[in-house]
Formats: C-alpha cells, sequence, structure tokens
C-alpha cells in the first residue's frame, strides 16, 4: 500500500508555503517562496494576488517532489491565510483589480473614524463580534469601492467578486468556484457571527453589493476538487491562518488557548459554542467548523507588531542581518537599560484599539546600546503579551495557567523565557512549530477521513520544550508598569485631519 | 601553473580589487581591470555573493565586499540562526526516533547545545540549551572534533568507557569521517547512548551536528550497536537542514 499524506497551503503575509505532512502530523516537505511587499505611501500595504497565485502554481510541485510523493498520493488539501487581506477581480477572465490590500494597511482610517460616528456603527459591531477598525474587510471593501469609478455598478452586475485570500485561491485552483469559510468571513465585519450569513444591515452600511461576495462555508468539508496546481486533489478545508493554528495545537476544548508569534502575534481562546463578548478589546471570532456541526467560537487577542519589528530591525535599521541575531545581539546586555519600544506602527491593537497610536521609543540615554534596543525589541513582544493575557484573564474569568506557543519566533529562546517570566506561567512549545499550516493539514484531512476524529489528533500532540517563569515578582511589577506608561507615550500621536 | 584553480585566483584577484577600491565597483569596471569577460567575471560574482564574501548594491546593482568576510575569523554561523533554520527537521527527528534531540556547535573547547527538542512522552523535562558538554565523550562533539583541526587536550574520563587515549580517539573520529556519524555508548553518562551526525553550510563546512539520545536499551541493539533504522533518521534530518543552509548547492 503506498503511504498518502495531506498538503496545507500557507498563504502568509511574507511568504506562501506548500508544506507535506504525514500521518503523525509530522513535517514531510516544505516548501516556500516570499512575495513582494509593495508600500505605494506610508500606511499603505498591498500585495500582488496574481503573483501569489503563480507561486502556488510553482510551489505545489516542489513540495511534492521534495517529499517523494506524487499527486495520487495527496489525501486532500488544506489551506491557511492572512485573514482580512481583501482582493477584487474580474469574474469573466479572473484578473485582479488593483492589488490585494492588506491587514497591515491603514488607508481606511479617516472612513473608520467616520464610520464610528454614524448611529448604526454599535449595531455593525455588536453582530460582526468586532470594533471598527482599520485591521477588517469590510471598511477596505467600502474604500476601494468608492475610490474606483464605475467598479461598484460592476460589482452590482456581478461582473466584480470579492474575497479574502483563500476565496482567491480556491477560485483559481478549481476554475471558478467563489466561496469563503466562516472563519474568514468572521473577519470581514460584514458577517453576522451569530447566523452564520451576510448580514444585509451590515452589507448596506457599508455599501457593499452581496452579488460580489463569495458563498459562506463550514472551514472543514470538501469545497471542490481542484483543477489546477493539485489537480484532482480535494479541497478539504479553509481556515484564518490563527484559526489554523488554534486547530493545529488541537485547542478543541473550551479554555484551551493558544499564542502564534509571526509577523504579529494572536492569542486565541477557545470558548466552545458560546460566543463570548468581549468589553475590553478582543475579538470574539469564528473558531472552526466541522460542516454538519455547531460552530467553535473564541476570543481572540491581537497584536499587530512584533516578528514584524524583528524585521523592522534588521531591514530598516540594519542593526543585524537575520532574524535570530536579535537574541545573539540582545544576549550582549543583562537588561534593557531603562529602555522601551512600543512598536504602534499602524497604531494599537489589542486591549487598546487605538488607530492614532504611534510607535515610540522612550528611555534612552547615552548608556543605551544596540544590545539594549535589541532586548527593548524582544520585549516589546513579551509585554503585548502580557496585556492581552490580562484582558482575556479578565474577559472569560478564567486564569491561564499555561500558555501553548507556536511559531517562528518561538526558536527564540531568550524571547520565550521573558514570555514565561512576564506571563509568570510556562509556556510549552508542541513538536510543531507550523502549527498554522499542521491545522490546515488536519482540518482538511479530517473531512476526507485520513485522521478520523479530534481524539486522534489530539493524540499527535506532545511537548517539545517548556519555558519555566523565573522573574522576581518586584522587578515583574515595576517593568510593566514601565511598559505602561511607556505605551501610554503612543496615544493621540496622528491627529485628525 | 599545474595545480592551481584558475577560477579561484580569479575570484582572489576580484576581491582584492574590491577591497582596495574606493567604495562600489560596476561589473564592467572589474571585468575592464582583471581583463576578463563580463559573463565570466560576472559568473564569479555570482558566487561570491551566494557565499556571503561579496554584496551587490540592489538600486546601483554595483558591488562591495560582503560582511561574511568580516567574520571569517570568528564563528560562521550565528548560534540562534542555527537553531532557526534547524528547528523545522529537528521536531520530525524526535517525532520519528521517539528521543531527545539536540543540537551542539564548538564553543571553547565543549559542544554549546543550541537547540534541545523533549523526548516526546510528555515526561517533566528541563530545557538544556546552552549547556556545555564535553567534545570527546559524546556523539555530538565526537562528530563536531572529526571535521576540525584536532588538537588533543586534557581528555577527562566521565565514565569507564570514555575515550581517554588520544590515539583511540584519533581513530573513532576517523571512523566518524569514514561512516558520516557518530556514537557514544555510556561514554559520558552510564546508561545513556547516543547518535549524531554533521550539519554542513555552504561549501561543505560542517557548522554544527545533530543527534538523539537516550537510554542505552532504546538506543542500541544487544551487541551495543545503535539501531540503524535511528542512525538513518539522525542522518535524515541532519541532510535536510544542511540543504536548507546551502550546502551542496
Amino acid at each position: 500500500m503506498t503511504e498518502s499524506f495531506v498538503v496545507a497551503i500557507d498563504q502568509g503575509t511574507t511568504s506562501t508555503r506548500c508544506i507535506v505532512f504525514d500521518r503523525r502530523g509530522q513535517l514531510v516537505s516544505l516548501a516556500q517562496q516570499e512575495h513582494k511587499q509593495h508600500f505605494p505611501r506610508p500606511g499603505w500595504v498591498e500585495h500582488d494576488a496574481a503573483e501569489i497565485w503563480r507561486n502556488v502554481e510553482r510551489l505545489a510541485p516542489r513540495a511534492l517532489r521534495r517529499a517523494g510523493i506524487g499527486l495520487d498520493q495527496v489525501a486532500a488539501l488544506g489551506i491557511a491565510n492572512q485573514r482580512e487581506t481583501t482582493v477584487l477581480w474580474d469574474r469573466r477572465n479572473g484578473t485582479p483589480i488593483g492589488r490585494a490590500i492588506t491587514w497591515q494597511d491603514t488607508r481606511t482610517d479617516a472612513l473608520v473614524h467616520e464610520l464610528e460616528g454614524r448611529p448604526e456603527a454599535k449595531e455593525v459591531e455588536h453582530r460582526a463580534g468586532l470594533p471598527l477598525a482599520t485591521y477588517f474587510s469590510g471598511p477596505r471593501l467600502q474604500w476601494i469601492l468608492d475610490h474606483t469609478p464605475g467598479l461598484r455598478e460592476r460589482a452590482e452586475r456581478g461582473d466584480v467578486l470579492c474575497g479574502t485570500m483563500e476565496t482567491w485561491l480556491i477560485w483559481n485552483l478549481t476554475g471558478g468556484l467563489h466561496v469563503t469559510d466562516v472563519t474568514n468571513a468572521s473577519r470581514t465585519m460584514l458577517l453576522d457571527v451569530r447566523s452564520l450569513d451576510w448580514s444585509e444591515e451590515s452589507l448596506s452600511f457599508f455599501g457593499i453589493p452581496r452579488a460580489m461576495l463569495p458563498e459562506v462555508r463550514p472551514s472543514i468539508g470538501v469545497f471542490g476538487t481542484a483543477t489546477a496546481a493539485f489537480p484532482g486533489v480535494r479541497i478539504g478545508a479553509a481556515l484564518g491562518d490563527q484559526q489554523a493554528a488554534l486547530f493545529g495545537q488541537t485547542c478543541f476544548t473550551p479554555g484551551e488557548a493558544k499564542c502564534t508569534y509571526g509577523t504579529g502575534s494572536f492569542l486565541l481562546l477557545n470558548t466552545g459554542n458560546e460566543l463570548v463578548r468581549s468589553d475590553n478589546g478582543l475579538l470574539s471570532t469564528v473558531a472552526y467548523q466541522i460542516a454538519g456541526e455547531p460552530a467553535a467560537y473564541a476570543l481572540e487577542g491581537s497584536i499587530a507588531i512584533t516578528g514584524s519589528l524583528v524585521q523592522w530591525f534588521r531591514d530598516q535599521l540594519e542593526l543585524i542581518s537575520s532574524a535570530p541575531e536579535i537574541e545573539t545581539l540582545a544576549r550582549t546586555v543583562a537588561d534593557n537599560g531603562g529602555c522601551y519600544i512600543v512598536p504602534a506602527f499602524s497604531g494599537l491593537y489589542a486591549p487598546y484599539w487605538r488607530s492614532e497610536a504611534r510607535g515610540v521609543i522612550v528611555g534612552l540615554t547615552s548608556y543605551i546600546t544596540k544590545g539594549h534596543l535589541a532586548r527593548a525589541v524582544l520585549e516589546a513582544t513579551a509585554w503585548q503579551t502580557r496585556e492581552v493575557v490580562d484582558a482575556m484573564n479578565a474577559n472569560s474569568g478564567l486564569t491561564l495557567t499555561t500558555l501553548k506557543v507556536d511559531g517562528g519566533m518561538t526558536a527564540d529562546n531568550l524571547l520565550m523565557q521573558m514570555i514565561a517570566d512576564v506571563l509568570d506561567v510556562p509556556l510549552v512549545r508542541p513538536l510543531a512549530v507550523e502549527t498554522v499550516s499542521l491545522g490546515a493539514a488536519y482540518a482538511a484531512g479530517l473531512a476526507v477521513g485520513y485522521w478520523p476524529d479530534l481524539d486522534g489528533l489530539r493524540r499527535n500532540w506532545h511537548i517539545a520544550g517548556q519555558w519555566m517563569p523565573a522573574m522576581d515578582p518586584v522587578v515583574r511589577s515595576a517593568e510593566y508598569a514601565n511598559w505602561r506608561r511607556a505605551v501610554e507615550r503612543t496615544f493621540d500621536w496622528i491627529q485628525p485631519a | 601553473m599545474p595545480g592551481t584553480v584558475q577560477s579561484i585566483e580569479r575570484a582572489a584577484a576580484i576581491l582584492r580589487i574590491l577591497a582596495g577600491g574606493p567604495g562600489r565597483l560596476g561589473l564592467s569596471e572589474i571585468a575592464r581591470a582583471l581583463d576578463l569577460a563580463k559573463g565570466t567575471t560576472h559568473g564569479i560574482l555570482r558566487t561570491l555573493q551566494v557565499v556571503g564574501f561579496v554584496e551587490q548594491d540592489r538600486v546601483s546593482g554595483q558591488y562591495q565586499l560582503g560582511g561574511a568576510l568580516l567574520h571569517l575569523g570568528t564563528s560562521y554561523l550565528d548560534i540562534n540562526e542555527l537553531r532557526s533554520r534547524s528547528i523545522n527537521w529537528a521536531d520530525p527527528l524526535a517525532a520519528r526516533s521517539g528521543e531527545a534531540v539536540r543540537i551542539g556547535t564548538v564553543l571553547e573547547g565543549r559542544v554549546l547545545v543550541v537547540h534541545h527538542v523533549f523526548r516526546p512522552d510528555d515526561t517533566f523535562q528541563t530545557l538544556d540549551v546552552g549547556a556545555l558538554l564535553p567534545l570527546h565523550a559524546t556523539a555530538l562533539g565526537k562528530v563536531l572534533l572529526a571535521y576540525r583541526p584536532f588538537v588533543s587536550s586534557d581528555l577527562e574520563a566521565y565514565t569507564r568507557l570514555t575515550i581517554v587515549e588520544p590515539k583511540a580517539l584519533a581513530a573513532a573520529l576517523e571512523g566518524v569521517r569514514e561512516t558520516g556519524w557518530a556514537t557514544e555508548v555510556e561514554e559520558f553518562l552510564l546508561g545513556q547512548a547516543a547518535v549524531a551526525a554533521p550539519i554542513r553550510g555552504y561549501g561543505g563546512l560542517v557548522v554544527g551536528a545533530i543527534g538523539i539520545s537516550g537510554p542505552v536499551e532504546r538506543i542500541c541493539d544487544s551487541r551495543y550497536r545503535p539501531h540503524q533504522r535511528l542512525v538513518t533518521y539522525v542522518r535524515d534530518a541532519a541532510r535536510a537542514v544542511s540543504r536548507d543552509l546551502g550546502a551542496a548547492r
């Protein structure tokens, strides 16, 4: 009997990856391709959707070749994708209309401000489970329709389609299936997060024609069969990347939480079939839905800038030549020397949601070296995690006792120790850092019966590393107070025009 | 001139020109200065760029000496970079072998543990990243010793089985070079055994070692030889990391 495998496509913010997994959930091969980041103006961040699709077409054979397997050995394909990034295309020829506008893009700043003032705004937020912010797709879609002459009419006629990245990939993979999954749809502000369908009221609030939207499907269940890139392979699942990571960490039970450390960092807590609403800046979002079952929900704390602060340190300041060197540099000093960096590059996300905030470096003296700055860069990720965990504990009434972590930054031992120290709870890393891809693979494999059930997936989860808190409580509280004072200094920097 | 390699001489000449110049130089300037065809010069520059000895300015397309030249005398690969690049392959090794995985590199005559993956049985274990192990008494260390100029120093005995005779150690290292992997059976800790293989970077240079360790009865057969299956897993993982680091391109 030839062995079969599951393939995941992880369409991320900076790159797209194709990963082949075996039945134990272990990585067999990986192929990765970065795509260009377009910054046409300050605050604008765009991707070329056509380039991303070309990358998927190129990566597919590469990943299979490296694994030494054929298409007939692929049981299913799962997709995890950067969320909220929005792309429009022509229904007839599939050509993208403009570039995809990413989740980091803040061009809808003024629009969001204006929308907040409208009387229906609170209802829209309540229905979506999200606060009005530049982060989500709805305002972005309205902005594109407002700024492209004739586009709204074409969209009303059904000539123009829109979607998040999984919608774009499935359209191309299947040659014209226009669908999204509930987790991605829950990040648009257009979905009624309880009924799990588009809300007519929210659509009219943003002035978005329903004809351009994809059909909403459960995350886990066969979407269709690919005709391109992986011809003949069933697409078993699609999930937003953070929801995929929650699934990959096998957080299937209410109360289980994970934090993924990547470009941004995202802490998600499974709240079961109950939608839990937040009064302190957390998002109510869909965790996953298996076809034929009720949806599982999650509370999410989103941090915009973590790994991307390290990238900024590398690419813009050029103080290190590769991201892992941040740890080497940070270890040249014993502490931050009194220096704090608050990376509010595109405002602050959870728990503040202040889009007018901008980044600061405070506590600079002539004593500060690049080593101290490197430490402050890593500490920024640790303290931002602490703020989100505090909000989550207050909101859910539960106290986090251990945090499951994953993502590329878990390779940074100093950072992981810092996070354990400031949270005062142990951090555990599972035996699979690539949980985003793994979650997409698990979901797809579950849909086609490659894995029998959730318990079968749970048995694959093992601890690969653990960091125990070891910080003096007095130091912890003093440092936390300093961090909070630094955060306050970012507020109200951008003034309304 | 028999016994010399022309392209290396040319590469050296290019580096000298770049080092002697006022700043960046263009392709045609370099080709002209050495009286070489542009295509040949470009090929050499591209290779020097891949190994980090030359950098090309993104805007002007001109060349300058690369950062890697400055670090030639010191460590070739940042240890945190090594961990970051190997983490994806260390996990599957732990999953397949069922044993703890460690990655090591040389620091001041000892093995520095740069990455550690727990044995995947969910028992309580402690990360020992940063720990220092003896070179001559561990599988990781023997791999690292086998591929560098060998200096016989104080060979401390940890157990009755530790190799303490310089001649015996030299023979063991010769064996490592022949087979491409090293073993350790109760030479460092009683009851413990280990298998390790080299991680190679550009040009095949050994930059670290990856290995598994565990109780002798799980690692070895009845003749105290490591199970072939485990050796294969370790060597596959070492090759996968090496491929990611650019070895054998």
